[in-house]
């Protein structure tokens, strides 16, 4: 006789042992699935999107409103000073700007002169508002409100504030998540902007809480990276556009092995308070595999 | 049926309040585990099949956005459904004791198989450090959060279980 027994009168219920096991299967099945393809994403993606996406975007538009007018009654009496301090800067920099337009038009000339194409000057960037953080505690990944439909895919690189925040990570219609350099899970190509030297910067989330970025296998064996140094992303990582800035070298020790260096740099982006980024929507140049 | 709608309509009030309100409202490092008090309660309140399902819809909810792979925490959500409704026999609505108990060692389970799974078996060895930086504060900020949200739980659950019964007779 079969152990799910059906009286009379009496409601189906599946008994959990039943249950556990199934959604076991089903899990698992889920999980081989989505190691093996990424068929799944998208479907999953879309409907689940078109369900949340329109309440993360409106809670995200009333609190930024909220903030906006809060930090409005508080700012004003800075603004004034504020104004001041910048009508200064104003002059100076104007000054300073005629100098270099003056310097850009020799470099114009110059680099008329070597034949070099402005390859890396503008990317083509699109505004996006975060909407919705990690809701783990684990990770440090956001989504924003753009998606597919508006031109973006997976592997953008996504800047603020002039300098490298992470890239989209996977992406639905109308949202997409972008996955933190300073993520535990992150990686990127770096090198230094002075000597070019290349190395790792991993995210972690011990740096996260520090607010630095580790970095290492840096080779630099005549020691000219110091503190205070620009690292940019380099010229062989395969998601990430060259020279956007990544941060600034804090510290530099020597590793066991005296070959390789590792230390610590400071983010060029604020992590704790970003609401608004930029997606660069070109893309890294790939060899197609055959 | 009633049920079933209210507590998706819970879960994805949960769901949003945890990534979408918390973290433009309060700047903490840490943020309470939403999710693990909803499939939690609803085990111990509910039956083993009521905190599996709620465990599912929370977990994929949460793979789907923000998990690397599809399905790992909807299992671990699973399962941490299915061992709370072990509990359902010795619940009682007065009690709160162990309710906050539960939900806590949920809570600091599920810190320590996320630990496992996803750091430690990537070469992430400095336990004490994830421990004390991420697993302990989310059980604290939990737990402190199933003071607040865990009467509304259970008060919605009463006044279905008293409507459903009216509707009975």
């Amino acid at each position: 006789m079969s152990p799910i027994v059906k009286r009379k009168g009496e409601k189906f219920t599946l008994p959990s042992k039943y249950l556990l096991f199934i959604l076991t299967i089903l899990c698992t099945a889920l999980m081989l699935f989505t190691f093996a393809t990424n068929l799944l994403d998208k479907p999953l993606g879309s409907i689940v999107g078109y369900a949340l996406i329109p309440f993360e975007k409106g809670i995200g538009e009333a609190g930024s409103w909220l903030s906006g007018r809060k930090d409005q009654l508080a700012q004003i009496k800075t603004l004034l000073e504020e104004n001041q301090n910048l009508k200064e800067q104003v002059a100076l920099l104007t000054e300073e700007n005629t100098l270099l337009q003056q310097d850009k038009y020799e470099l114009n000339k110059l680099r008329q002169l070597f034949e070099l194409d402005e390859q890396y000057e503008e990317y083509h960037k699109v505004g996006a508002r975060i909407i919705s953080r990690d809701s783990g505690n684990w990770y440090s990944a956001f989504i924003i409100d753009k998606g597919t439909e508006h031109g973006l895919q997976e592997d953008m690189n996504v800047i603020a504030g002039g300098g490298l925040v992470g890239r989209i990570s996977s992406v639905g219609p109308n949202w997409a998540r972008v996955t933190a350099i300073i993520s535990d899970n992150a990686n990127v190509s770096g090198m230094t902007l002075a000597t070019e030297d290349n190395l790792i910067v991993s995210g972690s989330l011990k740096g996260m809480n520090e607010g630095v970025i580790y970095f290492s296998k840096l080779v630099d064996s005549k020691g000219a990276v110091q503190a205070g140094d620009k690292i940019v992303t380099s010229d062989i990582s395969d998601k990430f556009l060259p020279g956007i800035l990544i941060g600034y070298v804090l510290t530099v020790t020597n590793d066991n092995n005296n070959l390789t260096k590792s230390g610590t740099l400071i983010p060029a982006v604020d992590f704790e308070h970003l609401s608004e980024v930029l997606v660069i929507t070109d893309q890294k140049q790939t060899i197609e595999e055959k | 049926m009633l049920s079933v709608l209210s507590t998706g309509i819970l879960i994805l009030l949960l769901y949003l309040l945890q990534t979408a309100v918390f973290p433009a409202a309060l700047p903490l490092h840490v943020y309470p585990n939403l999710l693990i008090i909803i499939t939690a309660s609803k085990g111990f309140m509910k039956g083993e099949n009521a905190g599996m399902l709620v465990g599912f819809t929370c977990g994929l909810l949460y793979d789907i956005f923000f998990g690397g792979v599809v399905g790992f925490h909807a299992l671990l959500f699973v399962y941490i459904g299915f061992l709370n409704g072990k509990f359902s026999q010795v619940f009682y609505p007065e009690d709160i004791k162990l309710p906050l108990a539960l939900i806590t060692v949920s809570d600091l389970t599920s810190g320590l198989l996320s630990y496992v799974f996803l750091f430690l078996l990537w070469g992430k060895l400095d336990f004490p450090y994830y421990f004390l930086h991420v697993i302990f504060p989310e059980m604290v900020v939990t737990l402190v959060a199933t003071l607040a949200f865990y009467p509304l739980i259970l008060k919605i659950n009463e006044a279905i279980r008293v409507w459903e019964r009216k509707r009975e007779y």
